[in-house]
């Protein structure tokens, strides 16, 4: 899910002015709105490569995890209880049968979660919500990344004790559950989101079926798209709830760009407490064992006051909601301070941040990495997967741009991904074999 | 082969191209997002040529490998020709968008002027075909091997680097020269780019006689960066002050507040 930056409400590049003054005359408030659109376009642009970034950083982990460690393409015979159906039949047709049925499995599974969450959420069962994203960050921040490092440590050779290493690991736990779920340096959290995101797509291309994972990416995004954008859609129910609560929708499981510090308003004694915006984010929850990935791709939100992108991949409301969410109170308060305020960030632009669920970070670098591990070999298609999903990002925020609704950000990309994917491995790549055979040049 | 081989051929083929964008392109969003678009509608190119060319493989004798190579020639003429039409496609849909931008915006200005368009588009295209040249070549030299066992080239690593960086310039100067020549409607000069291109491409199919190939390239990259130059507003004059830091319009809209 994205959601867009709100550019009708922060229309002023006064440094570090949240929100128009309500005693604006009228005709600058017209003028805003003609500079809006322009101001709007920079920002665009900027949100865009905020976004590809991280992105682009996610699929670089998990790109040369999966050429370096071969332990995440190997065929263990493991497979995901999810998946029961295994692929190596003798027959084609039982191969697709099977793939089928297991994406089948996986869909509903997801779905039923999906609706699960959404009905918490409707009937405020917060606690639960925040147990389940606390116990499946925990999973993945210590037993994931363990078994991660033990691959890595395999594939270059390098002996470690055991001391050591539960060291290490009890810190990168301990740390990344710290910045995830409570405070912590941007960047910081920001790493931490991209190595869980990372870490759960090799999961994801280690244990799924080569079949399975194509045909489950095809229909999550169709399922991203019905889910959003149909009148009964489970995310376009928490959307619209979360809109009449007025709370911002499962500030969790999202990657942010920016941090919202009022901390300078208690040091000039203006006494306002100090206000964390979204800017935590939770793992995605999965439990191997006893759970699915239950997050439907989040849709895009309609603007918020607190602007920025806010895909919401997987709606789960953290305990800081109650806190620490922009009520009306302490919007008010910003509204009132003077608007000499000192800049409380380095740059006014990034006021309204940018967020990105992390359910689009993981299925992105899934197909990203699948292309990877199963293209023989081939950097090409890689290349291709990789242009066709930035593209398709960029298409998606512009459409989010134009229509200002929630929309939902897996399609697009997933679609161009996968067309070129299959184009690349099987239409170009004998092309620039060729090509490179005789040495020509295109 | 060694590491030495890896990075070299990377910096060789790559350093122009990343210079250039860590320079220029990688402070300004809107520019990135119109390079990786370039690099998109190039690939778009690629995969059209690419379908076409396959479809004639199935259909033809697949023993005769004489037929191949012709097959393979008329897939790198297609190819070029398409590249150069996607290129176009590129130009319009830029039209398009800054029209509607301006239409937008109240503003006078545009947020990107059709000649950086331009600059950014054509470098997109170079990095694009560049890596889908290259990268195969580097990550294969990475790995063991000698080359040229068979009794091909030796040099094969290091020509293919120095083609690829030659063909990413000449992308960047294609797409200056052609988006100004559309701009004034000069088709004779779009027709000069093209056949640039075609010849490029032609002259590599003499490789491995790599004189033949890469000498006549290098020059043309010298001719088409000159005329992009020209092209873009540049001249002995400008050139001068620039050397000599003298050109006080440079430096006054690059100069940062302290």
């Amino acid at each position: 899910v994205t959601e867009a930056p709100v550019p009708t409400q922060n229309q002023h590049p006064e440094p570090g002015n949240g929100q128009a003054p309500p005693q604006r005359t009228p005709q600058v408030v017209e003028s805003e709105e003609d500079e809006d659109e322009e101001l709007t376009l920079k920002y665009g642009a900027k949100h865009v490569i905020m976004l590809f970034v991280p992105v682009t950083l996610c699929m670089v982990v998990v790109v040369a995890t999966i050429k370096s460690v071969s332990f995440y393409t190997q065929n263990d015979g493991q497979r995901l209880i999810y998946t029961p159906f295994p692929e190596d039949t003798d027959t084609i047709g039982q191969r697709a049968l099977n793939s089928v049925l297991n994406a089948t499995i996986m869909i509903s599974v997801i779905i039923v979660m999906t609706m699960v969450l959404v009905l918490l959420y409707k009937y405020r069962c917060y606690r639960v919500i925040q147990g389940w994203l606390f116990l499946s960050s925990l999973l993945l921040l210590f037993f994931f990344s363990f078994i991660y490092l033990k691959e890595v440590f395999k594939t270059y050779n390098v002996a470690m004790d055991w001391i050591t290493l539960a060291v290490i690991v009890w810190n990168f736990g301990v740390v990344g559950m710290i910045c995830i779920h409570w405070k912590g340096p941007l960047r910081l959290q920001q790493a931490y989101l991209i190595m869980i995101s990372a870490l759960m797509a090799l999961v994801f291309i280690k244990y799924l079926p080569e079949w399975t994972a194509w045909l489950i990416l095809a229909v999550i995004s169709v399922y991203d798209l019905l889910a959003v954008l149909c009148p009964k859609g489970p995310l376009r129910i928490l959307v619209e709830t979360a809109q009449e609560r007025n709370e911002p929708i499962f500030p969790a499981l999202i990657y942010s760009s920016t941090m919202v510090w009022l901390v300078n308003m208690a040091d000039t004694g203006l006494g306002h407490r100090p206000m964390t915006r979204k800017n935590s984010t939770e793992a995605p929850i999965t439990q191997v064992e006893s759970q699915s990935l239950a997050l439907g791709p989040a849709p895009l939100s309609p603007p918020e006051d607190d602007g920025g992108f806010t895909p919401n991949w997987m709606g789960h409301q953290e305990h800081q909601l109650g806190p620490l969410q922009s009520t009306d109170e302490t919007r008010r308060e910003i509204q009132q301070l003077p608007s000499a305020r000192p800049p409380v960030m380095d740059d006014d632009d990034e006021e309204r941040g940018v967020k990105l669920g992390l359910g689009d970070f993981i299925f992105y670098s899934m197909l990203v990495g699948k292309a990877s591990a199963a293209a023989s070999g081939d950097w090409n298609t890689t290349l291709a997967s990789f242009v066709a999903i930035l593209i398709g990002l960029c298409l998606t925020l512009l459409l989010l741009a134009i229509f200002k609704k929630a929309l939902p950000a897996l399609p697009i990309s997933i679609f161009f991904g996968l067309v070129f994917y299959f184009a690349t491995d099987n239409l170009v790549r004998p092309f620039m074999d060729q090509l490179a055979l005789h040495q020509f040049y295109i | 082969m060694t590491a030495s081989v890896f990075f070299g051929c990377t910096f060789i083929a790559f350093g122009p191209a990343i210079a250039l964008f860590l320079f220029t392109i990688a402070r300004d969003p809107l520019r990135v997002i119109f390079l990786i678009a370039g690099a998109f509608f190039w690939l778009c190119s690629l995969l059209l040529s690419s379908l076409v060319w396959f479809i004639t493989v199935q259909i033809s004798n697949k023993e005769s490998s004489s037929q191949q190579k012709g097959l393979l020639i008329f897939g790198v003429v297609l190819s070029v020709l398409l590249q150069e039409t996607c290129r176009f496609g590129y130009y319009k849909l830029l039209k398009k968008a800054n029209e509607g931008l301006l239409m937008l915006s109240a503003e006078e200005t545009m947020p990107i002027s059709i000649r950086q368009l331009a600059y950014v588009s054509g470098l997109g295209f170079g990095f694009m075909s560049g890596a889908f040249s290259m990268v195969n070549i580097l990550a294969d030299s990475v790995g063991p091997g000698t080359t040229g066992i068979h009794g091909d080239s030796q040099h094969y690593f290091l020509s293919s680097a120095f083609m690829t960086m030659a063909i990413i310039l000449l992308h960047m100067f294609w797409g200056v020269v052609f988006f100004d020549s559309c701009e004034k409607q000069h088709w004779w000069s779009l027709a000069v780019v093209v056949i640039s291109h075609l010849l490029v491409s032609c002259l590599t199919f003499q490789n491995p006689q790599y004189v033949g190939s890469l000498v006549p390239t290098y020059i043309i990259v010298f001719l088409v960066g000159l005329w992009a130059f020209f092209c873009s507003g540049g001249s002995l004059r400008n050139l001068k002050l620039c050397l000599t830091c003298k050109d006080k319009d440079f430096l006054l809209a690059n100069h940062r507040p302290r």
